[in-house]
């Protein structure tokens, strides 16, 4: 019977769809809501390819399966939310450290603490900065749509390995909730050992990780090799979709779900005769830089908005991008409220006249 | 596996350990008098025994076997604090044909990993466990530790353990032993040398299990630790011997390790027609080309729907109906539920919105095209996304008619059809879109073949819905009848 690999899934779902067409070997992880599906689907779906699903017994308990499964030369992947993630960042570290890739999603949800379920994008920090103790960096891609939650999980695999460090798929509540139509990519085969398998024996020894550094050069070495991998990244990696900047006074600069808003808001504004565009970061570590340096060095452009729902997270690294040649407003939600299409209308206007002035 | 080794060093272990800073090279890096270097010695001996050193991954701990990679020549990997029990199961999940081996202290694998620890144990995960007990934590030099005996003086019990407020000592292996997964539990000790002749024996029993891969083993090993207790080695033997025996009686506390079943894990399917058919749905009708439109002008802009109503009336899944025909035919589709605290306080509602272009937000606010209200509360909310031209359709038991400006306005009792005319209330969803059928086409919305193909898309839509439940077809398709029979007569 023929096949067909036009579905409607939820982003959650797609991710792991994404994962197995990846060739991930192992899912580990622990149920949290919104990302809760990505554990069922994974539950329903490895073991039909006699791949393996653990219910972990902690986040913490996930991420150092993950770490092993990782060492073992295999992909592996775990899944969480806001405050799951938090419980994960010393083992995020020693990954980091380990230069061990694997592929961590993070459907975001509302915080501080145990906050709620609706959609934020709060945990920008805790993804991009490094979140754990050490200086490090992860992947981290901003899927805003299911397709992009599928492909994106498994470009994730790819450049984990290619660059040897953990990378997160970063979700905000309604990508991973939201059930869109999408076409399956082709499955890549991964059967190979990769270099850093543990226990494989090179120049009579078997490989070994490990984080502990007693000499304090040893350990300023690492974080020398470690630094100069990230600058590569920044330099050569850097990932967005631009929308009708070209031309525009005012850009708003969104990623996952309120790139979604933007885009609609630009089109509305367009229409009223506004010049008004729009940067989305596809990655926001690498932060596409180049993009808005770009922008910023053009003299039509006159203002920045960020569109985010946080606090004010995103903004900072905007204006460390443009070097705070020009303003950048915040325009936010928090609390589990997405912003609303009239609603940014409204304030990208204002901020559109006053500077119209 | 290499020859056995009477005298000298293990072939498990590095000639010389390069590893090790310092220009001490030959001996290990542990106290004098410390059971480590004893234990070390006795694992790696069943390791070449067993011949298992190519395939052994050794997790080293936080602790003072932090660097027992400095020594064993074997994968290694050294983890976060507690964690070993965990990244084990990772390896030993993922790489199915490794031997793990756990090596942790007390505080390693009684306190701050006690959860990944007592976890690992009772999923039963095939590793062996070697639990060093000496009293204290000695990395960080002699604090208290899960297993400080009553009254022992420690640097953070500098008045001696209070069981009053400290608690008493844990008695790990009793702990493990109400489990059920565990096939092989036994303390021993490193003291005299017929103890560490029962050691050895207990180790190699607990690395045969490995290698067998019978299941969990845990071997708790009662550890000199003089450095840290300031004894001498007479001093410490006596301690161990009469005071933490006492605590901590050695021998067998189970061994199943002749009668457990091994586990094998079935190999991983790689092979990318097999993953392809796991994942890619089969296509269950003849569907239409990829460059299929539709050619009613309706479809030519992005069709909002809302649809609200309560848990259990089968809202969401309405939406994701409508979904599935738009996917059918070839539309981007998004399907968003009501997500958030409405969730769990018994309301429903979804929006779905269909294009041929990429859909911005997928949050409806207003604009909206189609509305299926199944209750007062619902179009209260909602209502007034409607456009003025939109289609309402109410459900007619449950609200009186709306008095608000629309394209059409249409009331249904859904349910009540679909229990009387049916006999099935789950198919309600079914009539509803039979009635939208014949508005669609009365109204002059859909034209051409779009009429006829929309009786199609629906039956396409519910057997893939339903293609584990082919029961459930027949009476939506005879529900959707009911539902167009029942907007003829009434439209």
């Amino acid at each position: 019977m023929e096949l067909n690999n036009r579905l409607l899934l939820k982003g959650n779902e797609a991710a792991v769809y994404g994962a197995l067409l990846a060739g991930c070997d192992s899912y580990f992880g622990y149920p949290i809501t919104p990302a809760s599906e990505v554990a069922q689907t994974a539950a329903l779906l490895f073991p039909k390819l006699n791949r393996v699903f653990i219910q972990a017994e902690s986040e913490i308990g996930a991420i150092n399966m993950v770490i092993g499964g990782s060492a073992s030369g295999r992909r592996v992947m775990t899944a969480s939310s806001g405050l799951g993630i938090s419980l994960k960042q010393e083992g995020m570290s020693y990954l980091a450290a380990y230069e061990l890739p694997a592929v961590i999603v993070d459907v975001t949800r509302g915080g501080p603490g145990l906050g709620n379920i609706g959609p934020e994008q709060s945990d920008y920090f805790q993804l991009v900065k490094g979140g754990g103790h050490g200086s490090y960096k992860c992947l981290v891609f901003t899927p805003n749509c299911a397709q992009e939650m599928c492909d994106m999980t498994m470009e994730a695999f790819r450049m984990a390995e290619k660059y040897r460090m953990p990378a997160y798929v970063m979700a905000d509540g309604v990508i991973g909730q939201m059930m869109e139509s999408l076409t399956l990519p082709e499955p890549v085969k991964y059967d190979y050992d990769p270099e850093w398998k543990m226990g494989r024996v090179v120049n009579g020894e078997a490989n070994i990780h490990t984080s502990i550094y007693m000499e304090y050069d040893d350990l300023e070495a690492l974080n020398h090799k470690l630094q100069a991998k990230y600058k590569l990244l920044q330099e050569t990696e850097q990932r967005c979709e631009e929308l009708e900047t070209e031309d525009a006074e005012l850009v708003i600069v969104a990623y996952g779900i309120c790139s979604r808003v933007a885009s609609g808001v630009v089109s509305i504004l367009r229409k009223e005769g506004l010049k008004v565009g729009m940067v989305r970061p596809q990655m926001v570590f690498p932060f596409p830089t180049n993009a808005l340096q770009k922008i910023v060095n053009k003299c039509n452009v006159k203002t920045f908005v960020s569109l985010e729902m946080s606090a004010g997270q995103m903004i900072e690294d905007i204006r460390l991008a443009i070097e705070c040649k020009k303003p950048v407003h915040l325009c936010n939600r928090m609390g589990g409220h997405i912003p609303n299409c009239d609603e940014v209308c409204d304030a990208v206007r204002k901020i559109y006249n006053e500077v119209a002035k | 596996m290499s020859e056995k080794v009477k005298f000298g060093r293990s072939p498990v272990f590095f000639e010389t350990f390069n590893r090790k800073p310092g220009v001490a090279k030959k001996n290990m890096h542990y106290c004098p008098g410390c059971g480590h270097g004893i234990l070390h010695k006795l694992i790696a001996e069943a390791i070449d025994f067993h011949g298992i050193q190519k395939d052994t991954m050794f997790i080293a701990p936080v602790g003072c076997a932090v660097f027992s990679y400095y020594y064993f020549n074997c994968g290694s990997i050294s983890v976060p604090h507690g964690r070993a029990p965990a990244v084990g199961t990772g390896i030993a999940r993922s790489q199915p044909d490794s031997y793990v081996i756990s090596y942790q202290g007390d505080g390693d694998l009684g306190a701050i990993g006690f959860n990944e620890f007592i976890q690992a144990a009772n999923r039963g995960e095939k590793i062996t466990v070697f639990f060093v007990n000496n009293s204290n934590y000695g990395m960080t030099g002699g604090q208290m530790a899960p297993t400080t005996l009553p009254g022992q003086v420690t640097t953070t019990s500098p008045y001696g353990r209070k069981v009053e407020t400290d608690g008493f000592p844990m008695k790990i292996s009793e702990i493990v032993n109400a489990l059920e997964a565990p096939v092989y539990i036994e303390r021993v000790a490193l003291t005299t040398t017929a103890n560490i002749q029962k050691a050895k024996k207990a180790v190699f029993k607990g690395i045969k299990n490995l290698k067998e891969r019978k299941g969990f083993s845990l071997i708790e090993v009662l550890s000199p630790c003089p450095i840290n207790l300031k004894m001498n080695a007479e001093e410490i033997n006596k301690f161990i011997e009469e005071k933490m025996m006492k605590q901590f009686p050695l021998g067998c506390i189970r061994d199943n390790s002749e009668t457990a079943v091994p586990y094998i894990a079935p190999p991983v399917i790689r092979d990318a027609e097999k993953v392809r058919e796991t994942l890619f749905p089969r296509r269950l009708s003849e569907g239409v080309a990829a460059d299929f439109r539709n050619e009613s002008p309706i479809f030519d802009q992005e069709l909002r729907v809302k649809l609200g109503g309560f848990g259990g009336q089968g809202i969401l899944s309405l939406g994701k109906m409508f979904a599935d025909m738009a996917r059918l035919r070839n539309f981007n589709v998004t399907w968003m539920p009501s997500y958030g605290p409405e969730q769990r306080g018994g309301s429903a509602n979804c929006s779905v919105i269909l294009s041929r272009n990429r859909i911005p937000s997928p949050m409806i606010s207003r604009d909206c095209d189609l509305m299926i209200s199944m209750t007062q509360t619902a179009f209260d909310k909602f209502g007034h996304e409607l456009k003025k031209d939109g289609i309402l359709i109410y459900d007619s038991s449950t609200m009186k008619k709306p008095d608000i400006e629309a394209g059409v306005i249409f009331g249904i009792d859904a349910l009540q059809i679909a229990d009387k005319k049916v006999g099935n209330n789950k198919v309600a969803n079914s009539v509803l879109l039979g009635a939208l059928a014949v508005i669609l086409e009365k109204k002059g919305y859909l034209v051409g073949k779009d009429v006829a193909d929309y009786d199609k898309v629906f039956e396409e839509a519910i057997r893939e819905c339903f293609s584990k439940k082919p029961q459930v077809i027949d009476a939506n398709i005879a529900a959707y009848e009911e539902g167009k029979k029942a907007a003829l007569e009434n439209l």
